[in-house]
């Protein structure tokens, strides 16, 4: 859990990390490594109880400051006092943010039930562009920055099992490279992360022990493409090439292959 | 219910072992949906029970590896709340560097906070600040029927009794508060001393164990006739912050043992071979030798997946305490038959124990003599030899550590533990459709 990973430009003390969906495990693993990097940390998720237990955790593992802020990614009418109440509390201090928030959803219903389907869309896509869009001015107004959003290797190619989890997340790729392009020359910052099996509790029973990687890996992996400054990233890299290979599979052939 | 994962599961020992479904709650949510949904189940840690106390081949095993926050620390007072999967090594890597150490550590850092209350873990220096529980304030249970209850010396204090010791069944800790001592330096002062058998190790514990906060001996389990319990006393205290010492944590650096090694490695002979140099490499006498809280507390650390060694067969640990009165001829005649026997005692340590916790049932450590051994598994004459083990120690009055055990029966542990009947009577108050069971629960029929 504490084990700080490569540090990104450390950092000098006051820059402050805001997480969002900060109970993941993941987002567990990234707020620890930026904490480790000496960044101070904003963590923000529905369960307020549980957001409150990950930041103090981190603030007595490794001595930073560590808030705690109510978000629901469903809840977009309140993302502009949202971003507005986060900005305002860090000042300048908001080097970046990390997009964490998400759910799988159940797939098979989502097929049929449009409830299910709107919802992961929501908590998938929508909820996150809604609240970049009140978060990204901050960044283009201060020319620098970061912007951090965990999609998904599902979003890459849309499969039988799981293409409304994918759809939602295959746009959010899109509206991030989309956003990468416009704020290249604000210098600020966007860096699409896909993992593919990570062994969280959305993996847990339904992907074979062993086959699921380490969720401090995807962790060590943002912090590392913060600091390279790169586009988009696969955790582990193995899918980068897995998912080339999916992408292109001829449509005729793919349409029968049921996966 | 989040997923679960069927797994085949042992304790550290590798016997027994059993198939469960295992669950890993992320959230206190995922805990409490564990709990209403399991038809039964047990938590565990990080399975170093020697036996069958943490897994549940009935039902569900639930993992609680990643409830490991820490909630609050207060440096003022030294009170740290950490949630039940935060584990010693995590502690001390965290508040080593910060002048704080736990007030009781066990032999290996790898247990889980939550799992050291349950088995109501003791350490070298039980006969100055007893077992774990007393250090704890207070903690919070979630029990069969979904309550979360506040549990203290005031507050539920027959359910705060009954968790301490009581190996999970009685509810899932979520966290607990529990009061550090500060610390001046990483080290440890150690005073060696050789015994040339059990009389004269007895003689150095009641002559100058007062003078140490820290005490315990590494007893020779296979010497017999005049150097029977042969030992080598190590006691030492806090050494204060001075010249060679430091406020350094313990290395996370570990040699895994592969699983390679067959059954029969470790015998009568070879270890025999091995207890003679140990006994001799250490001078008669050492004083004031600095060393550090890892190799002194954790030394077997290092070695991750030691039980390895023992072969797939895997091995059982027999720890039991005897009262002092008549405890001294209860320690001689359980290391003479075990010396008449062709079952070695490995790795044997004798300490002394102070008070144990009167209210609480289940809790081991009894004023008077522990002995604890690693016994590699041979064949059923083995379990046939300790039952005449387990006489020997019951007629002392004294008992077996149930957080070790992996055979003892049922009626003996009915006449170790006294206080059985008011426990088993709560545990049915607080878990009428006994869902929190394990192996050990059943074997020892402190379940139906």
């Amino acid at each position: 859990m504490s084990r700080p990973g490569t540090p990104p430009q450390e950092s000098n003390g006051s820059e402050v990390v805001l997480i969002l969906g900060a109970t993941s495990m993941i987002a567990r693993e990234t707020a620890a490594t930026f904490a480790g990097a000496g960044y101070d940390l904003t963590l923000a998720g529905r369960d307020a109880e549980e957001v409150e237990r990950v930041a103090a955790d981190i603030a007595i593992r490794h001595g930073v400051s560590a808030t705690s802020e109510r978000f629901d990614a469903l809840d977009t009418d309140d993302h502009r006092r949202f971003a507005e109440a986060v900005t305002g509390a860090t000042g300048d201090a908001l080097a970046g943010v990390v997009v964490a928030f998400g759910v799988l959803g159940d797939s098979e219903r989502a097929a049929t039930d449009f409830d299910e389907a709107q919802e992961i869309i929501a908590a998938n896509y929508v909820g996150a562009v809604s609240v970049l869009t009140h978060l990204v001015p901050y960044f283009e107004r201060k020319k620098s920055g970061f912007i951090v959003g965990i999609s998904s290797v599902s979003g890459d190619r849309g499969r039988g099992s799981i293409y409304t989890y994918g759809s939602a997340k295959g746009g959010f790729s899109l509206y991030l490279q989309g956003l990468r392009n416009r704020l290249h020359k604000s210098g600020v910052h966007v860096l699409t992360v896909k993992p593919g099996f990570i062994d969280t509790r959305m993996t847990y029973g339904a992907v074979k022990p062993g086959m699921a990687a380490d969720p401090a890996a995807v962790a060590r992996a943002i912090i590392r493409g913060v600091r390279k400054k790169k586009s988009v990233i696969y955790v582990p890299r193995i899918w980068r090439l897995i998912m080339f290979a999916i992408r292109n599979i001829p449509e005729p052939i793919f349409k029968r292959l049921g996966l | 219910m989040t997923g679960s994962i069927e797994r085949q599961l042992s304790g550290w020992g590798r016997y027994p072992s059993g198939t469960t479904e295992v669950c890993r709650p992320e959230r206190l949510s995922d805990l409490r949906e564990c709990m209403s949904e399991a038809t039964s189940l047990v938590a565990r840690g990080l399975g170093r029970s020697y036996g069958d106390a943490a897994f549940n081949s009935a039902g569900f095993t639930v993992l609680t590896e990643r409830l490991n926050r820490f909630v609050a620390f207060d440096a003022e007072s030294g009170i740290l709340d950490c949630e039940a999967g935060v584990t010693v090594d995590e502690i001390l890597s965290v508040l080593v560097p910060r002048g704080f150490f736990l007030p009781v550590v066990p032999g290996t850092k790898y247990v889980t906070m939550g799992g050291a209350l349950a088995c109501d873990v003791h350490g070298k220096n039980h006969h100055k600040d007893g077992s774990l529980s007393r250090h704890v304030t207070d903690f919070r249970l979630l029990t069969p029927s979904g309550d979360l209850v506040f549990c203290s010396r005031e507050e539920n204090s027959d359910l705060f009794w009954a968790t301490v010791g009581g190996l999970g069944l009685t509810g899932i800790v979520t966290d607990l508060r529990i009061k550090l001592i500060p610390l001046e330096s990483s080290y440890v002062s150690v005073d060696y001393d050789r015994a040339e058998n059990i009389d004269k190790a007895l003689e150095l514990f009641h002559e100058s164990d007062e003078k140490y906060k820290y005490s315990v001996a590494w007893l020779d389990g296979i010497a017999s006739g005049r150097s029977l319990g042969r030992s080598v006393l190590m006691r030492g205290n806090p050494a204060a912050a001075g010249p060679g010492t430091d406020l350094s944590r313990h290395s996370s650096r570990s040699f895994s043992v592969p699983d390679v090694f067959p059954g029969f490695l470790l015998n009568r002979v070879s270890v025999r071979a091995f207890n003679t140099v140990y006994y001799r490499k250490h001078p008669r006498k050492a004083r004031e030798v600095l060393t550090h809280y890892e190799s002194f507390f954790f030394p077997l650390d290092r070695l991750s997946n030691w039980n390895r060694l023992y072969g797939k067969k895997g091995f059982l640990q027999y720890q039991f305490a005897v009262p002092y009165e008549g405890g001294r001829e209860a320690l001689i005649k359980v290391l003479e038959l075990f010396a008449k026997s062709r079952y070695g005692m490995f790795l044997a340590v004798l300490k002394r124990f102070g008070p144990g916790e009167a209210a609480s049932a289940l809790s081991f450590p009894m004023p008077g003599y522990t002995l604890a051994a690693d016994l590699p598994c041979r064949d059923a004459g083995m379990f046939d030899f300790l039952r005449q083990i387990d006489r020997v120690v019951s007629a002392a009055g004294g008992r077996i550590y149930l957080g070790k055990d992996a055979r003892l029966a049922a009626d003996a542990v009915r006449e170790m533990y006294e206080g059985l009947d008011a426990w088993l009577e709560l545990k049915a108050r607080v878990d009428p459709d006994r869902r929190l069971t394990s192996d050990l629960a059943r074997r020892l029929e402190l379940v139906p």
